[in-house]
């Protein structure tokens, strides 16, 4: 196990000397309780207590419009080209649940066919979590889906102990930039109070819905037909709020822009919403998921049932996102207690 | 920083149209060639059709891979992409991506009789599989061909269907959802020609592929006929956009989380009975 000490005071020399190295991101106060993730140069704009940022880290992998392809149609026979612009990026504050939904992306991304624009830019995230030592606020669901604490997927882990970080070396990467940046060895006593912070959050993350987590994919497997979709169905305005700031949601639509030239031009892919009325329909006029109710029911299965059958962990990371950001209150605790309270 | 993605699943096959020919008022073929080879499809698969400036659209292939050098496409303007495509004609280049998904199980069906069931549009996809028992007929058994159109100018691949009426090897029937004055055959559902088949269910294979409002009642009638669940395979039809199992749009509302264009579009009725919508 390798642990490293930065006092609290030399934190913004640290984000100094990495921006010094490459581009820095990190959350940052937007007003009104909103943070967002942002380019930082020193760690005084950064808020290091902060309740998840409205876009998760997932835009610095799949950005909410990225370029596939560069096509050239002048001569006959068509040219394309595919080129990824990417620089070498840090994350810095990650809570557990955005380090979690980075590593539900990662399975996704990998899987064959691969994505490789995905795959790419993943390489040139360097990612430093951060703790949380309570809830970030009353939508927050981590307990639930065991996400309150840091379960990998990241290079470097900051604790907050008071008057200092411990760090958490969990790469070859993160060894090589702590040891540039010549950070001390954790003690013995660094490391009592590490096990001090995490036995305290025992007491404070609970169970939020008051349903075993290991019931919930017998409890999807038969609710398919429960009332709780229509009841959120007849609220849901299918905004699609829900689906893009959440940290797993990934699909996406595909669009051809033709430059001025009318000669050359580009393929996008775009954040698309399985909320959109017209997201299952087909050109022949059969729509396969009409009804707001079916595709609230269908993004609430794409968390907790279908990537259990598939990827053997749930999809939802407990971040609260979907819930704070929904316009019509839609509140997934509350869909998650209603929807056990009728499978009883 | 700028770098080129070498290996990026996005890129394109270019094709260039060697024919085309407008089949119904709706409906235009294409004959397409790769620049890059045979594009090594199997029946049932289909590709990504790419007109540059325009997007992409999923389609179907409707020969048969036993036909080298070039393959078809059987084209409904019914979107965007598609009308454009009308307006296309030999010479003019398309890219390609593909070809995906999971092909009909030709090697399962392989040694039984086969009951093809077509509606409308659904001769397309079928037609590649059609093609490719016709060109190893020895390798089946009986094989009965019903087809359901709307009118009989509705009907696409005319000249071919004439060669299968003709075929001593093959049994065709064809039904018209309305009548026409000119039309001597029969008039009804596709449904009411299942019953005057006889099969031997527990060695026939139904490939059923039409609209989906077709499925229910088809299927219905086969398993009137005692066809077992995994021997009637269907094609479905989803919005497949990107076809490699990520992009989300075609995802099946079934308990086994299937993806159309890479668990399908071929499905037995087996595997997806319980589907919300077939």
């Amino acid at each position: 196990m390798n642990y490293h000490i930065l006092k609290k005071d030399e934190l913004d020399g640290f984000i100094k000397k990495l921006a010094g190295k490459m581009k820095v991101c990190a959350p940052v106060a937007k007003g009104h309780n909103n943070f967002a993730f942002e380019e930082v140069t020193s760690a005084g704009g950064i808020a290091l207590s902060y309740i998840p940022t409205i876009l998760p880290p997932k835009k610095y992998f799949m950005p909410p419009r990225e370029k596939l392809l560069d096509f050239d149609i002048s001569e006959g026979k068509p040219k394309d080209t595919a080129s990824l612009e990417a620089g070498e990026t840090a994350i810095f504050g990650v809570h557990t649940c955005d380090l979690a939904g980075i590593q539900c992306l990662n399975m996704v991304f990998s899987e064959r066919p691969r994505d490789y624009n995905y795959l790419l830019r993943k390489e040139k995230v360097f990612i430093i979590g951060l703790e949380c030592g309570g809830y970030c606020d009353e939508h927050a669901s981590c307990a639930l889906v065991g996400n309150h604490y840091p379960n990998g997927g990241y290079d470097l882990f900051f604790t907050d102990l008071g008057d200092r970080f411990i760090i958490h070396v969990n790469t070859q990467k993160g060894e090589e930039l702590v040891e540039s940046f010549c950070l001390a060895k954790a003690a013995s006593a660094d490391m009592i109070a590490l096990d001090k912070v995490r036995e305290g959050k025992k007491a404070v993350f609970k169970n939020e819905i008051g349903v075993e987590p290991g019931k919930l994919p017998e409890i999807f497997a038969k609710g398919m037909e429960k009332k709780v979709w229509h009841d959120i169905g007849e609220r849901c305005v299918s905004c699609g709020n829900c689906t893009n700031v959440c940290p797993t949601c990934y699909c996406f639509d595909m669009a051809d822009t033709i430059n001025l030239d009318m000669k050359t031009g580009f393929r996008t892919r775009t954040w698309d919403s399985c909320q959109f009325e017209t997201f299952a329909a087909v050109a022949g006029g059969e729509n396969f998921r009409e009804e707001r109710a079916h595709r609230q029911r269908h993004r609430l299965y794409r968390k907790f049932k279908y990537p259990l059958d598939k990827f053997y962990r749930a999809f939802c990371t407990g971040c609260g996102r979907c819930t704070r950001a929904c316009m019509a209150k839609i509140n997934l605790k509350d869909t998650l207690k209603a929807l056990a309270a009728e499978s009883k | 920083m700028t770098e080129e993605i070498k290996n990026s699943n996005w890129k394109l096959r270019k094709g260039q149209i060697i024919a085309a020919k407008q089949m119904t008022a709706s409906e235009k073929w294409f004959d397409i060639k790769l620049e890059d080879g045979d594009l090594d499809h199997e029946p049932g698969q289909f590709v990504q059709v790419e007109l540059y400036g325009i997007g992409e659209a999923p389609i179907s292939v409707c020969s048969s891979p036993t036909k080298r050098g070039s393959f078809e496409l059987t084209v409904r303007a019914a979107g965007r992409l598609t009308k454009y495509m009308h307006g296309l004609g030999k010479g003019d280049w398309v890219g390609i991506r593909g070809p995906f998904g999971k092909p009909f199980p030709v090697k399962l069906m392989t040694g039984n009789d086969l009951l093809f069931v077509a509606g409308g549009l659904g001769i397309a996809p079928l037609r590649s599989l059609i093609n490719y028992v016709m060109y190893n007929r020895r390798e089946f058994g009986k094989t009965d061909i019903l087809l359901g159109c709307k009118t009989p100018a509705d009907m696409l691949f005319g000249d071919e269907i004439a060669g299968w009426q003709k075929r001593l090897d093959v049994n065709f029937s064809c039904t018209i959802d309305r009548s026409a004055p000119d039309w001597k055959g029969n008039v009804g559902l596709i449904t009411s020609l299942i019953p005057g088949v006889s099969i031997i269910p527990e060695k026939t294979f139904a490939v059923v592929v039409g609209p989906p409002i077709m499925y229910k009642f088809v299927i219905a009638e086969l398993l009137k006929k005692g066809l077992p669940e995994r021997q009637i395979i269907l094609s479905l039809e989803r919005h497949m956009k990107c076809g490699m199992g990520k992009c989300g749009h075609c995802q099946i509302d079934h308990p086994k989380n299937y993806y159309c264009c890479k668990d399908g579009p071929t499905f037995t009725y087996e595997e997806v009975k319980e589907a919300k919508k077939l």
